[in-house]
């Protein structure tokens, strides 16, 4: 099978409101900046995937009002509705395809134009599930119980999440919220919907971020070193919420074992050096991570009061600071992969941690981890 | 370019309104809870799963299902939450009186769960495995409504 990187990365700054800038001026500044990480020009680039939600943008084909400010004129264009991982994938599978050498993909969303939890209740079911006021806090809030009681943990024990992430993101120059703050800070918020306090959730944001990703024979034409694509998987759960188990996420579970035997990678626990994961809310850090075989079912907790995924620990997670320091829907998750090709080049700047070869980035779509994409970057071919 | 003012234009009050098919299957639910307050569920001719809500298709045998069984009325809590913040319903734009109770309740009989209001009327009672009983409305229309909420039975 041809092989694929990604050469090149561009992140606004996450924020609250961006009230300079429209969709497309965003779009625009997250392209500009991968286009100059990877040392190429507009001309260089030969297909473009933007990825956008329409609900999220208030209009229709959302995803085609950004292209010219992404340099699509002329060029084939395509869109993905869904997180930016799976934007990511489709422009992967395009690289590989014989047809393109180098996709650009784009993710953006506004957070503040709208009243979120309308459009979160927006994408449950209308005859069953949308009448009832159901939104994604309530439905993760029923999560995190679902999770508790299986596992026994406490709130405490998810509040160290937040703790972390926020304090990794003091030293991330785009993350919207950077703090200092302690478990009992956490366990003092509002309570938003039990068990989820308002520290324990992602905030609500603005944001855009581009990728560049190239087929092996021009991978090392441009000027920026490429990080290899060696593993990617996605997979789907059950759309309706009572037919899945919510204190589990088998769909996780099944995409990070076929990336990792797409990669080659035996025991990720080992071999896995930093992880970039979708935590909307911090429970999902712990359970994410048992999914994906880097913590035993239950005892992520435990790992994380240890220290083992600090930034200066054996497998720093979220040194971004992760969504609960900004949550750009839809873009959130390819700020993961941008995040962690910036670690592995070397390039995180302050947030940089130590070792770092090879690299886990996770994304979602649909509530509460319905489906999963998992990639794993490399340094190396 | 110097920093001018960052103006907003609103959407105003226009909506989109849909009318959205329940369907063969929905349609006999609610009917069967708006004349009969019972729950109907099909079952899955393959793997023998019972789904609430009823729906034609068993995804993971990706098998036609038109056995119909009856389960409930009462079940246990799967999961839950109680609504501490005001969040705008979407059904009226306005703020829900808060606290309130949701909860993914498991009728009796059924392998997949159906997401309610559960009152709170005793909160320390509210409880994943909680045996429930739906409330029904006096007055039906054939929607999820037609429950008022699921409470703690003893």
């Amino acid at each position: 099978m041809d092989k694929a990187a990604i050469i090149g990365v561009g992140m606004t700054k996450i924020e609250a409101n961006k009230q300079r800038e429209t969709f497309a001026d965003m779009a625009w500044e997250a392209v500009n900046k991968a286009l100059a990480d990877a040392g190429m020009t507009i001309d260089d680039i030969d297909n473009v995937i933007t990825t956008s939600s329409d609900f999220w943008d208030g209009r229709t084909i959302s995803c085609m009002a950004v292209a010219d400010a992404s340099g699509a004129a002329d060029k084939n264009t395509s869109c993905v509705e869904g997180d930016g991982t799976f934007g990511a994938f489709y422009g992967y599978t395009r690289a590989l395809s014989g047809s393109y050498k180098t996709t650009l993909v784009t993710g953006h969303s506004k957070g503040s134009q709208c009243v979120s939890s309308l459009i979160t209740n927006s994408s449950f079911d209308p005859i069953y599930e949308r009448g009832l006021g159901m939104d994604m806090i309530t439905a993760c809030a029923m999560q995190a119980n679902a999770y508790m009681d299986r596992t026994g943990l406490k709130p405490e024990d998810m509040a160290m999440v937040s703790v972390k992430n926020h304090g990794n993101a003091l030293k991330n120059p785009v993350a919207q919220l950077p703090m200092k703050i302690s478990v009992d800070d956490v366990m003092k918020s509002e309570m938003i919907a039990d068990p989820l306090r308002k520290l324990d959730c992602s905030p609500v944001s603005d944001g855009c971020c581009a990728v560049i990703i190239a087929h092996e024979s021009v991978a090392t034409k441009f000027k920026q070193q490429p990080v290899w694509i060696r593993g990617l998987s996605f997979c789907t759960d059950h759309f309706f919420f009572g037919d899945r188990d919510l204190a589990r996420s088998k769909s996780l579970a099944e995409a990070a074992k076929n990336a990792y035997s797409m990669a080659g990678i035996k025991d990720p626990k080992k071999e896995i050096d930093v992880v970039e994961l979708y935590d909307a809310f911090t429970y999902q850090e712990l359970l994410w991570l048992e999914e994906m075989g880097l913590a035993e079912y239950g005892k992520a907790a435990d790992l994380l009061k240890a220290g083992h995924f600090n930034m200066d620990g054996p497998l720093p997670v979220n040194p971004s600071g992760g969504l609960l320091a900004g949550h750009p829907v839809i873009a959130a998750g390819l700020y993961r992969i941008a995040e962690v090709v910036m670690q592995l080049r070397g390039d995180a700047g302050a947030h940089q941690v130590k070792k770092a070869k090879t690299g886990l980035a996770h994304g979602v779509n649909g509530l509460c981890g319905q489906s999963h994409c998992v990639w794993i970057l490399d340094k190396e071919r | 370019m110097a920093e001018k003012e960052q103006l907003i234009i609103e959407s105003g009050d226009a909506s989109q309104p849909f009318a959205y098919a329940v369907g063969m299957h929905g349609s006999k639910f609610f009917t069967e809870t708006r004349d009969n307050k019972r729950f109907m569920g099909l079952k899955c001719p393959k793997c023998g799963k019972v789904y609430i809500p009823p729906r034609g298709v068993c995804g993971q045998c990706f098998v036609e299902m038109n056995d119909w069984v009856e389960v409930g009325p009462k079940g246990v809590i799967g999961t839950f939450t109680i609504l501490r913040f005001a969040f705008i319903d979407p059904e009226t734009g306005h703020q829900k009186p808060v606290p309130y109770g949701y909860g993914f309740i498991k009728l009796d009989g059924a392998d997949t769960l159906l997401q309610h209001y559960i009152a709170l009327e005793d909160e320390s009672k509210v409880k994943v495995g909680a045996r429930v009983e739906p409330v029904f409305a006096k007055d039906r229309k054939g929607s999820t409504r037609d429950v008022e909420y699921f409470r703690v039975i003893d």
